[in-house]
């Protein structure tokens, strides 16, 4: 029973006053859990299966086959093309989500094998500026949608963003336009594009490339959509149903082929790809 | 903010003294012709300077004129022999766009514009220029009849934003933009896209996959709405006008960006003044640019538009 004293964590104490962060409170089941047990899970939690933010590292560890990751335009990073300037510049704006998360925008993308299969892979990470698309994302997603198209082999892209980045103005909206054009390319060669869509997956790259995959694929409870609840409900000025954006609504109106929980995902993919894409099976 | 035109407002004051002083002339019979004159030399090198000086939020509201032109407008003025062509053959019919064949200088066309509508019935009709999924999708099937049918397609972009709904969410709003967007980056006919009101985001983009971006004098294209932007940046949407200005979203900051290709010059005093002299001056221009299209192969065509949306951004590496 040691393990249930762990799952119940530190007597109810408050996790945010445990220093070592052995703990973390489930924002599903409120419970306070053992952090390493979490992690064991993917970044779900072992009570009520509530899936955390993951990282984009972390998810192309859950994702690729051990050691055959290799990472790509890794050097990317944002300019700033409109000078942009709110509370704080754009500039500091990225310094600051670069410190935070380590990485040098909101996507990672490169290839590698999944359970054998050669794939190229993108994953956006929600930590950085809230996952949203400017140049650097639309650009690296375009490049890696190409090199699988010059590759023929299928490109996955895990989805989390709040929509284009508001910083780089129009400019953003075009990457919506760049990365699509892409999987115009990828598709008429036909070449399979999976689009994994997690919390949340928004506005201008819900309305773009995560809306484009041959099969879309969503993790449970994620917020999916393209306006944000607050402004359809300040415009219709009436109460939204409920579960309103989520993956199961959007599998009730037939907008998603699965809902696949993160612990499975790669088996899903992978069970999939063997069928679109035979080809890459090494 | 209680009249967003008030910056044109010394205008309307000189106009209305110039119409005094006709008047008066007519009815005592005295000679004002010299005075006439010089109060319009006045008046156009006033409405020069007043638009030549104009904020990007002044713009904006331009760009909102009630009286400014609109797709219908540009159909009747700009476009001959018009053949409506309704419904997406699986929802319901969207009043916010427009699709029709009609001929652009004798160019015969397709032709696809967002409507606002033009009095209390038909804004509703057209939820104020907002379309829906199905809008999207009866605009992908009128630009699929072209490309069948080898007509090159014209796209008038004037909305706020697609429709912000319960039933736009239902019926999967990203999915058709998106598959519209795709769809439209690999056409094998001309598309001429043109900006001549708002150009509200996605919803914007859903029809504005051109291989040449055009954009009118007053217009604006943006990412997102100055008053989004605000209530985002600062939780004010009063700070609307700044957010214009820094989203550098006006017809000639969009050039400048390299994003519109041609920056459309719309009548002295705006297009709402003039709507008909518009359609006339952008008749023209969509003319030129689809002649030079039509002469293209399909295959430079195609390599050519993803070429210039490959080529959109900024980045250090
Ligand atoms: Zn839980």
């Amino acid at each position: 029973m040691v393990l249930d004293r762990l799952r119940r964590g530190g007597g109810g104490k408050d996790p945010k006053k445990i220093p070592d962060g052995l703990w973390v409170k489930c924002p599903g089941c409120t419970k306070t859990v053992f952090k390493r047990l979490v992690e064991e899970r993917l970044d779900t939690c072992p009570e009520c299966g509530h899936h955390f933010t993951m990282t984009a590292e972390r998810r192309v560890e859950a994702l690729m086959d051990a050691g055959s990751w290799k990472e790509i335009d890794h050097g990317l990073t944002s300019s700033d093309p409109l000078g942009f300037v709110d509370s704080k510049a754009y500039p500091a704006r990225i310094a600051q989500s670069q410190a935070k998360t380590g990485m040098k925008d909101a996507v990672i993308t490169g290839h590698g094998t999944m359970n054998g299969i050669k794939s190229h892979l993108g994953v956006m990470d929600f930590r950085f500026n809230g996952g949203s698309m400017g140049s650097v994302v639309g650009e690296k997603l375009t490049r890696v949608i190409e090199a699988a198209t010059a590759t023929k082999q299928p490109v996955v892209i895990v989805s989390s963003s709040g929509g284009a980045r508001m910083q780089e103005g129009v400019i953003s909206l075009m990457q919506m336009t760049k990365t699509s054009a892409a999987l115009a390319r990828h598709s008429e060669a036909n070449l399979p594009y999976i689009s994994v869509l997690t919390n949340p997956t928004m506005a201008g790259v819900m309305a773009s490339f995560a809306s484009l995959g041959d099969v879309i694929i969503a993790e449970p409870k994620a917020l999916i959509g393209f306006t944000g609840a607050r402004v359809i409900k300040n415009t219709i000025k009436q109460e939204l149903p409920e579960g309103f954006q989520t993956s199961e609504f959007c599998m009730e109106h037939g907008q998603v082929d699965l809902i696949v929980p993160r612990q499975e995902m790669k088996s899903e993919l992978s069970r999939i790809l063997r069928y679109l894409a035979p080809q890459a099976v090494g | 903010m209680s009249n967003p035109f008030d910056f044109m407002d010394h205008l309307l004051e000189l106009e209305s003294k110039i119409e005094e002083l006709q008047n008066l002339s007519g009815q005592t019979g005295l000679d004002m012709s010299e005075e006439v004159r010089s109060l319009r030399d006045k008046l156009q090198s006033e409405t020069r300077r007043t638009f030549d000086g104009l904020n990007a939020w002044q713009r904006v509201q331009l760009s909102r004129h009630p009286l400014r032109p609109q797709t219908s407008d540009y159909i009747d003025h700009m476009v001959e022999d018009f053949v409506p062509l309704a419904g997406d053959r699986a929802f319901a019919e969207d009043y916010a766009i427009i699709c029709g064949l009609g001929r652009i200088e004798d160019i015969p066309c397709m032709i696809i514009g967002q409507q606002k509508g033009k009095d209390v019935h038909e804004r509703r009709r057209c939820n104020f220029g907002s379309p829906h999924p199905e809008g999207y999708r009866k605009a992908m099937l009128k630009m699929r009849v072209a490309e069948k049918f080898h007509l090159p397609i014209v796209t008038l972009i004037n909305t706020p934003g697609a429709y912000p709904g319960i039933g736009a969410e239902e019926r999967g709003q990203s999915i058709a933009i998106a598959e519209n967007i795709r769809d439209m980056a690999a056409l094998r006919t001309p598309v001429v896209s043109v900006v001549i009101g708002e150009g509200g985001s996605g919803g914007a983009l859903g029809i504005g996959v051109g291989d040449r971006i055009l954009i009118l004098e007053n217009s604006y294209y943006s990412v997102i709405s100055p008053e989004g932007c605000a209530a985002i940046l600062w939780k004010d949407g009063s700070k609307a006008p700044d957010a214009a200005e820094r989203l550098r979203l006006t017809a000639q900051a969009l050039h400048e960006l390299g994003i519109a290709d041609e920056v459309v010059q719309e009548p002295a005093g705006g297009a709402h003044r003039q709507g008909e002299l518009m359609s006339r001056q952008l008749g023209a221009v969509v003319a030129r640019h689809l002649r030079e299209l039509l002469a293209m192969s399909e295959a430079e065509l195609r390599d050519a538009r993803y070429a210039k949306y490959r080529a959109i951004g900024q980045w250090q590496e």
